[in-house]
């Protein structure tokens, strides 16, 4: 008889890439939910546009590619891609700049690049970073104003017809600036007090963004606690950010508060499912408390002095370019060594 | 209660070993046949000391490493020799190896056996020869010749002696077993290894999930200085750097030995063996085997003599050859699998797992490595496995190795939990392979080239010296020509200048006169005179050429040969050959001169 010729080990028991991915799309359930409660169903469209569109442009590269469409597409990674612009663009963002965002995302990012596993940036904020650059107006004008789905939202076939039509503004009465902007560009000459007069802020510190950004952090702490992420990017992302805030924007007639920066925005979204994009993070321990540090730092530069309200996309392309560097510079010591080896190996010479 | 450490990473795979605990060890029994590896230890291979035909007896020595680092191998049974012949042996690439084939002739009969009494009476040394005559070698992992092991370099104390019954992998029951039912034999084991090694520390360490075992051994150590360790189970408790990990604190440094801390680990198996050798005197013949895995309906524990088949234990063990879809020899983690049940049992073999396709499933097809650490989590030796498998897969073995990639254990645990299903340790062995066999080229290459190096350095050296004793000779014919020249002058100057002058000039008149009638004799006399001359000489010339000739035909095959092989010595030999043309030419120039010589004269005797 013939037996099976396997290399060891024989026995396995991993969770597969594809449920890991299920559970990513899970985690962000509550924040979607949060979204769609206190922004109506813009979120929710995008979403399920983004996803679709991402499904269907992974199939499409797969088949130019000759690789197996069903195989790559079942492991969920471009659904998550797709998922993760739909939780992110503004929630009237015409179809044509969310597509333009999956596809470059898709295509370009993380295909052209060699597919799953291969891409050095993140796929998702590449396609963000793009069309946030090339169409500011959409990008900027789009954001809904607070308002519970069912009481003031627009319903959704309203939701859906806009954001099928080809302009690039939704109804004014629809939308309003986001928190961030709203106190970046008032602060300068009004106090704290008075900026937050605005209705975007709601009486808490930034209206409905707080229940989004609470949403993503349970779902995050969802993700940290089944093992899929490890608690470091995110830790590294927050503590880089509120040390920031806290040696820089303590006086909050200058600047935006702390809480602000920590539950308005993208913050919370981008710690936990967005920073942590394993392929295009940092490798160890260290190396990840490093580069999730890098961001929050980063994102804190550019919301403060920077020109874009929210700087998630940009801080995360930004540190994608450092992993490597990272990487050489923080690995783990390895049992039975002194200390680890950092840096290169250097060439011998001969 | 024993201080323990923790260690990094870790897995906890399914157990899957309460299956072969149910009955207690059986005795396989005598097979048909056994197959004797020679080779069945780290070091250098046996070599028979038995010739096909023999009768030999149980216990008696068919096989010794004489020269080198091993241990012999012994005859099981009482039986005859059927053959010496390369066999299938168990190894992961499936190959033949040389082995002793034993007909066993059923009476068991056991060769005349020395038990020692009183190993204290005797010098460590003289035990630890009893130790390696007795072909013990380590039965948990490697097969390490045990006498060597127990013997650390001098400049090492051993402290701890660790006694390793962790048995972390899946399925193995084998050391379970040994020490529900063989306490008392490893704690005298391991008393006869304390007393060679003399540490200050002896601990038997023992995974929690083996409550019976652990209640075994409290009750064999129990009144001795022996400490015993439940340790937690998590995979790969029993690796050796692990378990010393936990027992100590303290890390076995890469490259280094358990030794260069002070530690030293030993196997439960082995410390039964050591028993049974001093007490019994009976060598290593035989060993528990765990017959397993859900193709088999009574799995369970067997005491098989070394080199009975896998077929035979497999059958006891109530095989269902339909079920049978992997055979691994070993635990699920790193065990290897095999390609035929023909293969003996052997020195180290713990366990032989038959399972059915549903319980050991084909992996699911790899698919891209998305870093997502779940690897790094587990790794028992804090490495990066997703790195180490970049680097191995894109070849650069280079960045693989600054990452450490030698100080991998090969357990599993990363490949266990990759949820991409990439079987990253072959890759780590790909890439250990390769690089093993780069720096054993680069060894190759950096001997050619001090080769070549001395061999010039050789060759000016001669050359100088050669060019040395030329000019020491052309100074020493120098000098004697001024000393003959002073010596001269000496005499000259003592003697009386006119009578030398006078009688020189006598002298030349002498001459001139010979020479004026020898040329008058000559002329008539010359041509009858060369002829006579001539022909013996042209015959010596025809014998030299034939001789140049022959002589140039063997340098040229010799030197066809040398290009053929590449030999260094090639361009040697076309100077040789060049030379030889040259004799050739120049003994053919010297023939056709002579044989015009000889053809003109005849003409000229006419004339005349």
């Amino acid at each position: 008889m013939a037996f099976a010729q396997q290399s060891s080990p024989h026995a396995h028991h991993a969770r597969p890439t594809s449920r890991v991915m299920l559970w990513v799309i899970i985690a962000a359930l509550p924040g979607l939910f949060a979204q769609t409660v206190f922004f109506g169903w813009g979120n929710l469209i995008n979403v399920v546009w983004c996803v679709a569109l991402a499904m269907a442009c992974e199939a499409a590269i797969l088949k130019l590619r000759n690789k197996p469409i069903g195989f790559f597409l079942k492991d969920n990674t471009a659904a998550v891609t797709g998922l993760l612009l739909g939780l992110s663009l503004p929630q009237f963002a015409p179809w044509w700049v969310s597509g333009i965002a999956v596809v470059s995302a898709i295509v370009v990012a993380k295909q052209l690049y060699g597919g799953l596993g291969s891409n050095p940036f993140n796929p998702a904020m590449v396609g963000y970073a793009l069309v946030l650059i090339s169409f500011p107006v959409a990008m900027t004008t789009n954001w809904a104003e607070p308002a519970l789905l069912w009481k003031g939202a627009p319903g959704f076939s309203e939701t859906l017809s806009t954001i099928a039509s080809a302009k690039q503004t939704a109804v004014d009465g629809w939308t309003m600036a986001t928190p961030l902007d709203e106190y970046k560009h008032k602060i300068a000459n009004r106090t704290a007090a008075e900026v937050l007069q605005h209705p975007t802020f709601g009486n808490g510190i930034a209206r409905g963004w707080e229940w989004v950004n609470a949403g993503f952090l349970a779902g995050g702490l969802l993700l940290v606690l089944l093992r899929i992420i490890t608690w470091h990017i995110p830790v590294g992302f927050l503590a880089g950010l509120a040390a920031m805030s806290l040696a820089f924007g303590s006086n909050a007639d200058q600047y935006a508060p702390l809480s602000m920066h920590l539950l308005a925005g993208g913050t919370m979204l981008g710690a936990f499912f967005i920073a942590t994009d394993p392929v295009s993070a940092a490798t160890s321990h260290q190396g990840k408390l490093i580069y999730g540090a890098g961001i929050g730092v980063l994102i804190y530069l550019i919301r403060t002095w920077g020109s874009y309200p929210d700087a998630v996309a940009f801080s995360v392309l930004l540190m994608n370019f450092a992993v490597p560097f990272i990487d050489h510079y923080t690995p783990p010591r390895t049992y039975g060594h002194h200390k680890a080896r950092r840096g290169v190996p250097s060439r011998k010479q001969g | 209660m024993t201080q323990l450490w923790d260690f990094a990473g870790g897995i906890h795979p399914a157990e899957n070993k309460h299956q072969s605990t149910a009955l207690p060890i059986r005795a396989a029994g005598i097979p048909d046949r056994l197959v004797l590896p020679l080779q069945q230890h780290i070091g250098e291979p046996a070599a028979a000391i038995v010739s096909v035909g023999d009768r030999v007896l149980k216990g008696e020595k068919i096989a010794d490493v004489t020269n080198g680092m091993g241990v012999p191998v012994h005859a099981p049974t009482s039986g005859v020799i059927e053959s010496i012949a390369e066999l299938p042996v168990p190894h992961p690439s499936g190959m033949n190896d040389w082995c002793i084939t034993l007909k066993p002739d059923g009476e068991d009969q056991w060769t005349a056996r020395q038990p020692v009494s009183d190993y204290r009476s005797l010098e460590r040394n003289q035990v630890l020869e009893l130790i390696r005559d007795g072909g013990i070698s380590g039965m948990g992992g490697a097969g390490f010749p045990t006498n060597i092991k127990l013997r650390p370099p001098r400049d090492r104390k051993v402290d701890t002696l660790i006694l390793n019954g962790a048995e972390c992998e899946p399925y193995i029951t084998a050391d379970d077993m040994t020490m529900r039912e063989q306490a008392d034999e490893i704690v005298a084991g391991l008393k006869v290894m304390a007393w060679i090694l003399r540490p200050e520390r002896c601990v038997i360490a023992i995974e929690d999930n083996k409550p019976e075992a652990v209640e075994a051994m409290r009750a064999a150590t129990k009144g001795t200085q022996i400490e015993l360790a439940a340790i937690p189970t998590k995979y790969p408790s029993g690796g050796e750097k692990q378990l010393i990990q936990i027992l100590t604190g303290m890390e076995v440094p890469s490259g280094g030995i358990p030794a260069d801390i002070g530690v030293m680990c030993q196997n439960i198996g082995t410390a039964v063996a050591v028993s049974r050798l001093i007490f019994e005197g009976r060598p290593l013949i035989s060993r528990i085997v765990t017959i397993t895995g859900e193709a088999v309906q009574e799995p369970g524990n067997f005491e098989a003599l070394i080199g009975t088949p896998v077929q035979y234990l497999l059958d006891q063990a109530g095989l269902q050859p339909e079920k049978v879809n992997r055979l691994v020899l070993g635990g699920p983690m790193m065990g290897y699998t095999l390609t035929t049940t023909a293969v003996p049992v052997i020195k180290t073999s713990n366990c032989v797992i038959a399972a059915t396709a549903a319980e050991l499933p084909t992996p699911p097809p790899e698919q891209p490595c998305i870093r997502c650490g779940e690897c790094a989590e587990v790794c028992p030796m804090e490495l990066l496995p997703q790195q180490l498998f970049w680097y191995s897969k894109a070849a650069e073995f280079e960045k693989a190795e600054h990452l450490n990639l030698f100080d991998c254990i090969e357990c599993g645990a990363c490949s266990y939990v990759c949820p991409s299903s990439i079987p990253l340790v072959q890759y780590y062995r790909y890439a250990k392979g390769e690089i093993r066999v780069q720096r054993a080229e680069q060894l190759k290459a950096d001997r050619a080239r001090e080769r070549f190096e001395a061999r010039q350095e050789r060759l000016e050296r001669e050359q100088q010296e050669k060019e040395q004793r030329r000019k020491e000779r052309a100074k020493a014919a120098a000098e004697a020509q001024a000393k003959k020249k002073a010596e001269a002058e000496k005499a000259a100057t003592e003697g009386d200048a006119v009578d030398e002058r006078s009688a020189k000039a006598a002298l030349v008149q002498q001459a001139l006169a010979r020479k004026k009638a020898k040329t008058e004799v000559a002329k008539p006399q010359a041509p009858a005179a060369e002829p006579a001359q001539e022909k013996p000489d042209l015959e010596a010339l025809e014998k030299q050429l034939a001789q140049a000739q022959s002589k140039l035909e063997t340098m040229q095959g010799m030197l066809e040969d040398a290009k053929a092989q590449q030999a260094d010595n090639v361009e040697k030999l076309e100077r040789a050959v060049a030379k030889n043309h040259d004799r050739v030419t120049r003994a053919e120039e010297a023939l056709a001169d002579a044989r015009q010589q000889l053809a003109s004269q005849p003409e000229s005797q006419s004339t005349e």
